[in-house]
């Protein structure tokens, strides 16, 4: 069993959904996204996911986009955030995601980021603007390292579509929970809980929700749903940007996760 | 169900083009291209299109020879296009004109655009007033600054003009903008992309639009020169009046040129020639060249014209380019202003900057050619935007 497929049989086991948090590799630098990844795990995380940042990130609202930014100005490279991975990796086995956009992955060549990111000890990608049709040669790229290529599905994917989706994705299934980009918000739509188990009558993969999840009410809500993972990712690196430090960062966790029914 | 939504690989130029994008931009590209298909095929939308092209646009633009530009070179006979004699001032509405009315088809409330020139954000704005559809463009606040004659043109037709100051602060990060605005608002909204980028459906929608330019050419040199052109020249940013020019002669032996922004020099790293400069990548859904760094990481540009200022260009531009079929050539500012001023001086036209670039590709090319030999250049707008800029550049203060 993979490590993501592990964190959420787990989480299932103990009658609760995952939480997955997204922290941008590189925001403010490499060395404090390190403690704060490690703040995230013992806030009660069970997966990490970590952003590549890039120059154009389509799919992001202003808080990754900034954070992106900084990233960028702080000199943050796709090998560096490998590295940091393998950092990771020599002390703890939990689930380690990348997110990134297309072109730093073809940037480097399919093949060599596959294995790269293998060696480094990734459990999976998520790439946000590769659709469904353009990401055979990708997850070809993944499957032959043994990594998880994880889809994603959006509020405008209609449900036969979604199970075509899900049957190409790996470890779990990105349910977006908004038109939108990424970004702290207020509310959750109101068609989630029916979405999530429309969604499930199509597929046996966990499903994580993302985009806008804010608070442990959120969370909750969520969990209630019956999402099986739960993304947060601007609100926390929204504290990161008003400089938190990682022992924030771990309580901000701890609160997320109360929202997850024991 | 699943047949119709999961159809894979489409809109490909060899290994360009694709749908490079987010999930729920899928379900629409799938819509557009489908109401694209149907509008295609029924005589009504074309009868409607032409008749715009006709009583509104200014259409069909003159081919014009220029007498003393060809005297003056004493080379191949050099024809104009003169798409800058239409509606709005550039190629820009044939494009915007033809996909507003595909958005009315669609029931779409609202049309999204990007600028950078402030062209198609003119020609956006104009289509929007006269089908009493709302408008609103995204620009970079850079463009903004440089181009604020046609950013007070767009508000006076009725449009929204949205700053953009994320990024490089031009067109990509307009396009940027304007993207995350269509993911959010996908419903109720038309995003009428302004050339022939972007995922598929959109490079094939916008080169079919501005097709007309090609196809115009093709039969007024027929009637005027007694045969098709052996050479036609374009600038391409995006590339959108480079793809409509060129497409009608895909099948014939004409000569394609293609002039890109070579800025200071491609030497200095500071122009936007993506084809004769940059890698393959993917940006704005779309595998393309593309000018970036070693991380796939997108450089910023620079170009005396804000329309070329663009890291990207068309897929099916960088598949003429791979095969062969059609050849690109960087022009520097300095060498634009110098087509700019030969065409000011010689013809009485103040063109565009961007299509300054052509101008000049084509005065290089004519000189090496025999005297009887056609070269048709696309002079693809007019340039009364760029006055401040050639001032600038000339060291007059306005």
């Amino acid at each position: 069993m993979s490590r993501l497929a592990g964190a959420f049989a787990a989480a299932r086991g103990e009658g609760r959904a995952a939480l997955v948090t997204y922290l941008m590799a590189g925001d403010p630098d490499l060395h404090r996204t390190e403690a704060f990844a490690r703040a995230c795990e013992e806030g009660g995380a069970d997966v990490i996911e970590l952003g590549i940042p890039f120059s154009d990130p389509i799919a992001d609202g202003p808080e990754i986009q900034r954070a992106g930014q900084r990233s960028l100005r702080s000199g943050t490279r796709t090998r560096d955030v490998l590295a940091l991975v393998a950092s990771l990796r020599r002390r703890t086995e939990i689930p380690l995601v990348l997110m990134s956009y297309a072109n730093p992955v073809f940037a480097m060549g399919l093949e060599t980021f596959a294995e790269q990111a293998r060696a480094a000890g990734v459990d999976g990608v998520v790439v946000p603007d590769l659709s469904w049709e353009d990401s055979d040669e990708i997850s070809g790229a993944l499957d032959g390292c043994g990594l998880d290529g994880i889809q994603l599905v959006a509020p405008s994917t209609p449900v036969g579509r979604a199970a075509a989706i899900a049957e190409s994705s790996r470890g779990f299934l990105y349910v977006v929970s908004r038109f939108g980009t990424t970004g702290a918000r207020a509310d959750l739509p109101n068609d989630l809980p029916a979405r999530i188990s429309d969604l499930h009558r199509v597929t046996d993969l966990p499903l994580a929700v993302g985009f806008g999840v804010t608070t442990a009410q959120h969370v909750r809500s969520l969990a209630d749903a019956g999402a099986d993972g739960i993304v947060v990712g601007s609100a926390i690196v929204q504290k990161i940007a008003e400089d938190a430090k990682p022992e924030a960062i771990a309580r901000f966790v701890a609160e997320l996760t109360s929202g997850l029914p024991a | 169900m699943v047949e119709a939504s999961v159809l894979r690989k489409k809109g490909r130029f060899g290994q360009f083009g694709g749908q490079y994008v987010p999930e729920t931009l899928m379900p629409a590209l799938h819509e557009l291209e489908e109401a694209y298909e149907e509008a295609k095929v029924d005589p009504s939308f074309r009868e409607e299109l032409e008749s715009y092209y006709r009583y509104y646009g200014g259409r069909p633009t003159p081919l014009y020879f220029a007498r003393r530009l060809t005297e003056h070179i004493g080379g191949a006979r050099i024809y104009l296009k003169r798409e800058d004699l239409c509606h709005g001032g550039a190629h820009k509405f044939n494009n915007v004109m033809g996909q507003a009315l595909l958005a009315k088809r669609m029931g779409k409330g609202r049309l999204i655009a990007e600028t950078g020139a402030g062209q198609h954000g003119v020609a956006t704005a104009m289509a929007g007033a006269v089908l009493g559809l709302p408008v609103e463009v995204y620009m970079g606040s850079v463009d903004v600054k440089r181009q604020s004659l046609n950013v007070f043109r767009m508000r006076l037709l009725g449009a929204a003009v949205h700053e953009v100051s994320e990024g490089t602060r031009t067109l990509k990060d307009a396009i940027n903008e304007a993207l995350r605005d269509w993911v959010t608002n996908v419903g109720t909204t038309y995003y009428l992309l302004g050339s022939v980028v972007g995922p598929h459906p959109y490079p094939t929608i916008v080169r079919d639009f501005q097709s007309v330019i090609g196809g115009e050419i093709r039969e007024q040199s027929k009637a005027q020169i007694g045969r098709l052109p052996d050479v036609l020249v374009a600038c391409v940013g995006g590339g959108s009046n480079a793809m409509g020019t060129f497409a009608p002669f895909l099948g014939e032996e004409t000569e394609l040129l293609g002039a890109e922004a070579g800025g200071l020099g491609l030497a200095s790293g500071k122009h936007a020639a993506s084809l004769t400069g940059g890698r393959v990548g993917i940006l704005h859904g779309a595998r393309s060249y593309l000018l970036q760094d070693e991380d796939g990481q997108v450089l910023e540009t620079h170009s005396i014209s804000a329309g070329l200022d663009y890291p990207g260009v068309g897929p099916q531009l960088a598949e003429l380019k791979d095969t062969k079929r059609a050849s690109f050539v960087a022009v520097t500012d300095e060498q634009a202003l110098e087509g700019f001023r030969a065409l000011a001086r010689l013809e009485g036209i103040l063109p565009a900057l961007e299509s300054a670039h052509a101008v000049f590709a084509a005065m290089q090319k004519a000189r090496d050619m025999d005297r009887d030999a056609v070269i048709i250049v696309t002079l693809s707008g007019r340039g009364d935007k760029d006055m401040a800029t050639v001032a600038d550049a000339m060291g007059v203060t306005l």
